[in-house]
């Protein structure tokens, strides 16, 4: 049994240690919000933030985030600058088939988390990590600016 | 939530399976025979609802009662209108294009919509292929008269019964927003006299609107699912985990076809976790190993630690360069006459372009890796995937689990991405996982099972867009007019050996080989095909034959053009012939939209164009582009789409950039799958590279107004994207991109 706090709440698991929090999540809690892309930290689907990091849940073992505090996509609609970036996607109609969102939407809510006011640049080096096959990358772009506007 | 309140159609198969095979063989169907047999459906619907506990979404939204005037739409008493989508909706927006046309013709409020995928079922084929299935961007414009008439009859039964009512002719009322006026400015909502609508015989004509009244479409729509799919909570396919599932990976032959020869599963089957491993029956007559765990992760952990040793005796094993090399010399021998034209002016030409092009194997490598759950028992068969190929597949599920396909209940689920993987003709990964299900049902066990694939099983899975060479001799005059243009490609035939091969493969020729070779340029062009015969399973990637077709074509016009001396629009506009008035109008809309010729570039920066059609519709493009350090960079792209009706230009706009990023991707480096010894080289997206953020060019979309009915648009927004980026770096460097992904340093 481990003991994970994931969206402020301590939840016990029962998975082996080395299990990485991508499948705690969605195999143990149904969580389904994180998704599996590439299983090798390439692709940023399963971005989760650990402490508010950022990280790629599918090669980061569960035994890494005990005492740590992990957030999912599940939470950001309370969050406020989660539901700002939430908001900034419904307008700019960033999904296409939505698979990657969660883990851009993480991505981008870490990124103006540290950075109110992002650039082009900034942007574009935040969100490398995270692949969208259906070419939402300018609406993107678009939606995390807004965000930032909104948040002023 | 998915759509048991369907289940009604299986009570009723005579109509529908009647229907449907008229439709298959191409009878002709009247519209009006259509909607009347959707209409016994409709009946047959509504009762399934009012069984207590038939379905799940009876019980979760306990509505009173439920108006369906056929099985694609239902106006709940709580005013919500739920479209049923006879497609997969995997990014394209369909799931919101389709609930417009209703909504248009029936005078819904928007806000009242919602949409569903509709499972396996005949009234859900597509009108014109006659198979249930999403691809050749054939949705909004196949469907586009089948769901406006769907709305106008049910607005039509729902004035009726409002009219009976009040006691008022019923051509007396009018209708806007979900509601009925009456001619007293009496006010009712259709979920009100749902109910009553559903009692009324349906409607034998009714008139779609002029596109003059249209208020829904044509206007930029976001999508219904945005929301859903920016805080997590939309299911896909992989998020199915109907109760007591268990996981399988399966071990796949590392060379396609290949079989087991020693399997030691003892390290393996030591996992905690692991509850059983079978050898099973895997693609193209090949034998796998299925690890079936609690979960996913186990489940992999246990395929890690399997000790297999391959029997790849009695499979070919195919090497690139090998291939490579065996294509280029097929190239250049004359091959299967596609299309005839006299070039006997090609020896004394006194200028001349010899080219060849190479192109590689693609993997579609959508974000949501495949994934399919079957729960079967004897005589029945329940499967959930995010499949484009509904009736192929249904088929295929049958016959691997010993059942009739009414046996088979197929729902379709929201689909992360496919580009066509999801529709394959040999059903193979829906057909593998029954494989693992009967296996597990063999052992003894019962209950769901669902496989996944790993993004390493994806890359290596096969069904890639085939490789190919292209050649071209093309003589021109002095003053660079193109006098004879002799074209072969090389490559492996999609269709050959598939259910479509009869209607599209003619004489050995494959309609999806050398579609977008020759129009809409007026030129002597004789085109033959080589079918190569390679282990290595091929399939449709977005877009298909255009993906190279269009790049060979436009990139050969423009060099023609330099060697013209003319501008690579006149020279364009000058070989488009009179039949092909919409390449002219996109291509003006692009050039006058972009600056192109009127506005100075930054220093290191130019211009390429290119214009192609697919799927009925015409796509331009002008691209602004440098090189930077031997480096090649898209900066923007200015596209001109000619669709037709434009359904919904935000929608429009989403697929055109996701093309030009699709395009792009092509041309970057490590956009290639190559193969040794039978073994696919790539395994991730380490070394299978896609576009990134970074790439993304700024995108700018104009729409040409048009009347006329709506034209394909999933895929048309890809094919001329490539050629321009090479054309404007071939006015930068001299050089000619002769080879996807792009290799300047070696051009």
């Amino acid at each position: 049994m481990v003991t994970l706090n994931i969206n402020g709440h301590d939840t016990q698991v029962e998975a082996d240690p080395s299990t990485p929090i991508l499948w705690t999540l969605r195999d143990n809690l149904n969580m389904t919000g994180t998704k599996f892309g590439c299983g090798a930290a390439l692709c940023g689907a399963c971005t989760v933030h650990l402490n508010g990091q950022p990280i790629r849940s599918c090669v980061t073992p569960i035994s890494a985030a005990v005492g740590q505090k992990i957030t999912t996509i599940e939470a950001m609609e309370s969050d406020k600058v989660g539901k700002a970036v939430q908001d900034a996607w419904v307008k700019h109609d960033v999904p296409q088939c939505g698979y990657c969102q969660s883990g851009q939407v993480m991505s981008a809510t870490a990124l103006l988390k540290s950075n109110k006011n992002p650039s082009d640049a900034d942007i574009d080096s935040a969100m490398s990590g995270n692949i969208c096959r259906c070419g939402t990358y300018q609406r993107i772009r678009a939606a995390i600016k807004d965000a930032s506007k909104a948040l002023a | 939530m998915r759509i048991e309140w369907m289940n009604g159609v299986a009570s009723v198969p005579e109509h529908v399976s009647e229907h449907a095979s008229e439709l298959a063989a191409g009878a002709g169907v009247s519209r009006r025979n259509f909607m009347k047999a959707a209409g016994v459906l409709g009946g047959g619907l509504v009762l399934g609802f009012f069984v207590p506990g038939a379905n799940r979404f009876a019980n979760a939204q306990a509505p009173k009662a439920v108006y369906a005037p056929n099985a694609f739409l239902r106006i709940a008493p709580d005013n919500t209108i739920t479209v049923a989508v006879n497609r997969l909706e995997f990014g394209q927006g369909v799931n919101t294009g389709l609930p417009m046309l209703i909504a248009e013709e029936l005078d819904a409020d928007w806000s009242q919509m919602r949409s569903e995928l509709a499972p396996a079922a005949d009234v859900y084929k597509d009108p014109l292929f006659g198979i249930q299935m999403t691809g050749g961007s054939g949705t909004i414009n196949h469907s586009y008269t089948q769901y406006r008439e769907i709305g106008a009859r049910a607005r039509a039964m729902l004035v009726a019964a409002a009219a009976q009512q009040w006691k008022v002719p019923p051509e007396k009322c009018k209708t806007a927003k979900g509601m009925i006026i009456g001619p007293s400015g009496q006010r009712v909502s259709y979920g009100s006299v749902a109910d009553a609508a559903m009692k009324l015989p349906l409607p034998e004509k009714v008139t779609l609107k002029d596109p003059k009244q249209f208020h829904i479409i044509g206007k930029p729509t976001p999508r219904l699912d945005a929301r859903a799919k920016s805080n997590g909570s939309q299911k896909f396919g992989i998020d199915n985990y109907p109760q007591g599932v268990k996981v399988a990976v399966v071990a796949r032959p590392t060379v396609f076809g290949a079989k087991v020869g020693k399997l030691d599963a003892s390290k393996a089957k030591a996992i905690k976790g692991v509850l059983d491993v079978f050898e099973i029956a895997t693609d193209r007559g090949g034998r796998g190993v299925a690890v079936i765990a609690d979960g996913y992760w186990p489940a992999k952990q246990g395929r890690d630690a399997l000790l297999i040793e391959w029997d790849n005796s009695g499979v070919e094993k195919v090497s690139s360069d090998e291939q490579l090399n065996a294509y280029k010399a097929l190239a250049a021998q004359p091959g299967i006459v596609a299309k005839d034209a006299d070039i006997s002016k090609l020896a004394s030409a006194p200028q001349k372009i010899i080219a060849e092009y190479e192109f590689p194997y693609l993997a579609h490598a959508p974000m949501e890796p495949l994934n399919c759950v079957v729960d079967l028992k004897a005589g029945s068969c329940v499967v959930w995937a995010g499949t484009q190929f509904q009736t192929i597949d249904q088929g295929a599920i049958a016959r691997t689990a010993g059942l009739k396909p009414e046996q088979v209940t197929l729902n379709t689920m929201m689909a992360g991405g496919g580009f066509g993987r999801r529709a394959v003709p040999t059903s193979d990964y829906l057909v593998e996982a029954v494989n693992v299900a009967k296996a597990y049902m063999a052992s003894g066990k019962s209950g769901p099972v669902k496989v996944m694939w790993s993004r390493e099983d994806d890359i290596r899975g096969g069904y890639y867009r085939p490789s190919h060479v292209h050649r071209a001799e093309i003589g021109l005059d002095e003053t660079g007019n193109i006098v004879a243009w002799n074209h072969t490609v090389v490559g492996q035939s999609i269709l050959t050996g598939t259910p479509f091969e009869s209607m599209m493969v003619k004489n050995g020729v494959d309609a999806t080989m050398i579609e977008g070779i020759g129009e809409p340029y007026q030129v002597p062009l004789k085109l033959s095909v080589h079918n190569a015969k390679q282990n290595v399973p091929v399939l449709w990637w977005r877009s298909v034959g255009s993906t190279h077709n269009a790049f060979v074509m436009e990139t050969l016009i423009d060099e023609a053009a330099r060697l013209a001396g003319a501008d690579p629009v006149a020279y364009r506009k000058q070989l488009i012939g009179k039949d092909h008035p919409r390449h002219i109008t996109a291509l003006n809309l692009a050039v006058e939209k972009s600056g192109y010729g009127k506005k100075a570039l930054p220093a290191g920066h130019a211009w390429g164009v290119a214009v192609h059609e697919s799927f009925g519709t015409v796509v331009a493009y002008v691209v602004e582009a440098s090189v930077d350090k031997g480096v090649p960079k898209l900066h923007q792209v200015t596209g001109a789409i000619h669709c037709n009706r434009a359904v919904n230009p935000m929608s429009i706009e989403a697929q055109a950039q996701g093309a030009i990023l699709m395009g792009l991707g092509t041309t970057l480096p490590g956009a290639a799958i190559t193969l040794k010894d039978g073994v696919v080289n790539q395994q991730n997206f380490s070394d299978y590279m896609v576009a990134r953020m970074p790439d993304m060019p700024k995108v700018e979309i104009h729409i040409v107004p048009s009347d006329d009915p709506p034209s394909g648009m999933g895929e048309p927004g890809l094919p001329p994207l490539a050629p321009a980026f090479a054309n404007a770096i071939a006015k930068l460097t001299g050089k000619r991109m002769r080879k996807l992904p792009f290799d300047l340093a070696n051009a």
